[in-house]
C-alpha cells in the first residue's frame, strides 16, 4: 500500500487526518516566512553599506521634507473600509450557500433572493447618501 | 512514525521546494517576457545585450538587486520597513499550497537512499501540496493578507509618496476584493465544492470548462463569461497592475508605496506582485478554463487525443501533459495581462472607485442570481 502524500482524504470511518491535511500548509507558511528572511540575510552579507545624510533623507523631489508624512488622511478611506466589511461579510456568507446550492434548490434560491434584496436596499441607500461617490 | 514523517514532512518539503523554485524561475522569465512583449508592441527591441535576445537578462537583474545597497531613510521606522516585504512575500508564496498543477499523481516505487541506506516505501505524490476542502476560501483569505504588507511599507517609509500610494492601494484592494469574491460564487454553485481539485474534477465530469457552461443549450449563451470578466478585472486591480496601477502611478507618485525601497527588499515587493499575477492566472485557469484538462476538452474525439502526449510513460505521461496544458493556459492569461498594460491608459482614482463599487458589485450580484436561476431552470 503506497503512502498517499498530498491527497489527505480523511478516513471515512474514523474521520482521522482531517487536521493533518493542514500541516503541509503550515509548512508552506513557514517556508514562505524563512525564504525572504534568509535571502535578506544573504543580501546583507554581500551588499555594500555606505550611508550618508543626503542618501538617507526622505525622497521629495530633491527638496528637504518640511513635515513628516504621518498625518491624518481623508475620511473617504474610512467609509470605503466600513463598506468593505459589510460587503465582504456578505460575500463570505454566499460561499457556504453556493457550495450547497445544488442540494437546496428552490428553497435556497428564494432565501438568498430575500437576503440579497435586503442587501441591495442598503446598497441603494449608501449610493443615494453619496458613500460610493469619490471626490 | 516513519511513514508519517515521509507523508507529512519529507514529501511536502520537496513539493514546496519544487514549487518555489519553479515559480521564482517563472517570475524571472515573466518579467523578461513582459519587457519583450511590450517592446514588440511599441516597435522596440527590448533587452538585447545580456545573452541571446536578452535571455540571460533576468539573471543579471537578480545579481544586481542582490548586490545593491539597502537605503533606509533616517526618518523611517526601520523595523516595519524591514518586515513589510516579508509580510508581502508570505501570502504570495503560501497561496500556492492549494493550487493543483496536474490531475494525475506520480507513482514513485520503493527505493533506498544510497550512503545512508534509508529505505523509502512506495509513494503516491500529487501535484498539489494540500487538497483542502476550503481551498478557494483559503486562497481568498491568504491572498488578501498581502494588503498589510503594502500599507506597512508605505507607512513605515515616512515619505508622502509612499503614504499616498499605500492608502490608495489599501482602498483599491479592499474595494476589488468584493467583486473578486462575488465572481467565483457561481463557480462554487456549479462545482458544489470549494476544493480546487474538486472544481477541475467537476468540470471533467460535466464534460466542458465552466466558461462554456450553456444552461439553456443556446449557442454562445455562456453566463460564466461575465464571471471570467469580473474575476479578471478584479484580479488586475488586486495585483495593482495597469490600467489600475494607481498605487505606483509613476507620473504622480514616483513609485508609490515602494518609493523608499531598494535592493533585495524592493526585489521582494516586485517578486510578490509577479507571484500574485501568476496566482491570479492559475486561479482563472483552474476555475474557468478547466485547469489541467486539455484545451480541446469537450470536443468529441479530440479531448482523448490530447489527454496524454507521452503514453509510453503511463501515469507520469498524463501528469506531464496536464502540466503542459495548465502552463499553456496560464501563459495565455498572463499575456493578456501584459497586453492590457500596453493598450490601456491608467484610470483616474475616482473612476477606479466608481468602476468597482457602482459597476462590478451590481454586476457580481446579478451574475450570482442569474446563475442560480439558470441552475434552477435546468433542475
Amino acid at each position: 500500500m503506497p503512502i498517499p502524500a498530498g491527497s489527505h482524504e480523511p478516513d471515512p470511518d474514523t474521520g482521522e487526518h482531517e487536521m493533518a491535511a493542514y500541516f503541509p500548509v503550515l509548512l508552506f507558511l513557514l517556508v514562505g516566512l524563512s525564504f525572504p528572511i534568509i535571502t535578506l540575510f544573504i543580501a546583507w552579507l554581500v551588499r555594500p553599506n555606505r550611508p550618508n545624510d543626503v542618501k538617507s533623507s526622505v525622497y521629495e523631489c530633491g527638496i528637504e521634507p518640511e513635515t513628516p508624512a504621518w498625518t491624518r488622511v481623508s475620511v473617504r478611506f474610512y467609509i470605503i473600509a466600513v463598506l468593505f466589511v459589510i460587503f465582504d461579510v456578505e460575500t463570505i456568507f454566499l460561499f457556504p450557500w453556493a457550495v450547497k446550492y445544488g442540494v437546496l434548490g428552490l428553497f435556497g434560491f428564494i432565501e438568498m433572493s430575500i437576503f440579497l434584496l435586503i442587501l441591495v436596499v442598503g446598497y441603494i441607500y449608501a449610493w443615494r447618501k453619496g458613500a460610493l461617490q469619490w471626490a | 512514525m516513519k511513514e508519517q514523517l515521509i507523508q507529512y514532512l519529507a514529501v511536502p518539503m520537496l513539493q514546496i521546494a519544487a514549487i518555489i523554485g519553479v515559480m521564482l524561475l517563472c517570475v524571472m522569465y515573466l518579467v523578461l517576457w513582459e519587457r519583450k512583449l511590450i517592446a514588440f508592441m511599441q516597435v522596440r527591441m527590448g533587452p538585447m545585450r545580456v545573452g541571446y535576445h536578452g535571455l540571460l537578462q533576468p539573471i543579471a537583474d537578480v545579481v544586481k538587486l542582490l548586490l545593491k545597497e539597502d537605503v533606509v531613510p533616517k526618518a523611517a521606522d526601520r523595523w516595519v520597513h524591514l518586515i513589510s516585504p516579508i509580510i508581502l512575500m508570505i501570502p504570495a508564496l503560501a497561496c500556492f499550497a492549494v493550487i493543483p498543477f496536474t490531475g494525475t499523481s506520480f507513482e514513485v516505487g520503493a527505493f533506498t537512499i544510497p550512503l545512508v541506506n534509508y529505505d523509502v516505501p512506495a509513494l503516491t505524490v500529487t501535484s498539489w501540496v494540500a487538497d483542502l476542502n476550503i481551498g478557494l476560501l483559503y486562497f481568498l483569505a491568504i491572498s488578501s493578507l498581502g494588503v498589510y504588507g503594502l500599507v506597512l511599507a508605505g507607512w513605515s517609509s515616512n515619505s508622502k509618496y509612499s503614504m499616498l500610494g499605500s492608502l490608495r492601494s489599501a482602498a483599491q484592494m479592499i474595494s476589488y476584493e468584493v467583486p473578486l469574491g462575488l465572481s467565483i460564487v457561481a463557480i462554487l454553485m456549479l462545482s458544489g465544492t470549494a476544493s480546487l481539485v474538486g472544481i477541475v474534477e467537476a468540470q471533467q465530469e460535466a464534460g466542458h470548462w465552466w466558461l462554456f457552461w450553456a444552461p439553456l443549450g443556446v449557442p454562445l449563451l455562456w453566463p460564466q463569461f461575465i464571471g471570467l470578466f469580473l474575476y479578471f478585472v478584479a484580479a488586475v486591480a488586486e495585483t495593482n497592475r495597469a490600467p489600475f496601477d494607481l498605487p505606483e502611478a509613476e507620473t504622480e507618485l514616483v513609485a508609490g508605496f515602494h518609493t523608499e525601497y531598494s535592493g533585495m527588499k524592493f526585489a521582494f515587493m516586485f517578486l510578490a506582485e509577479y507571484l500574485n499575477m501568476i496566482l491570479a492566472a492559475l486561479i482563472v485557469s483552474v476555475l474557468f478554463l478547466g485547469g489541467w484538462l486539455p484545451v480541446t476538452f469537450g470536443i468529441p474525439g479530440l479531448s482523448e487525443l490530447f489527454g496524454n502526449f507521452l503514453p509510453f510513460l503511463g501515469g507520469a505521461g498524463a501528469a506531464i501533459t496536464g502540466f503542459f496544458w495548465l502552463a499553456l493556459k496560464v501563459f495565455l492569461v498572463l499575456t493578456v495581462y501584459l497586453w492590457l498594460r500596453a493598450t490601456f491608459p491608467r484610470y483616474r482614482y475616482d473612476q477606479l472607485m466608481s468602476l468597482g463599487w457602482k459597476w462590478l458589485i451590481p454586476m457580481g450580484l446579478a451574475h450570482v442570481m442569474v446563475t442560480a436561476l439558470f441552475m434552477l431552470l435546468r433542475g
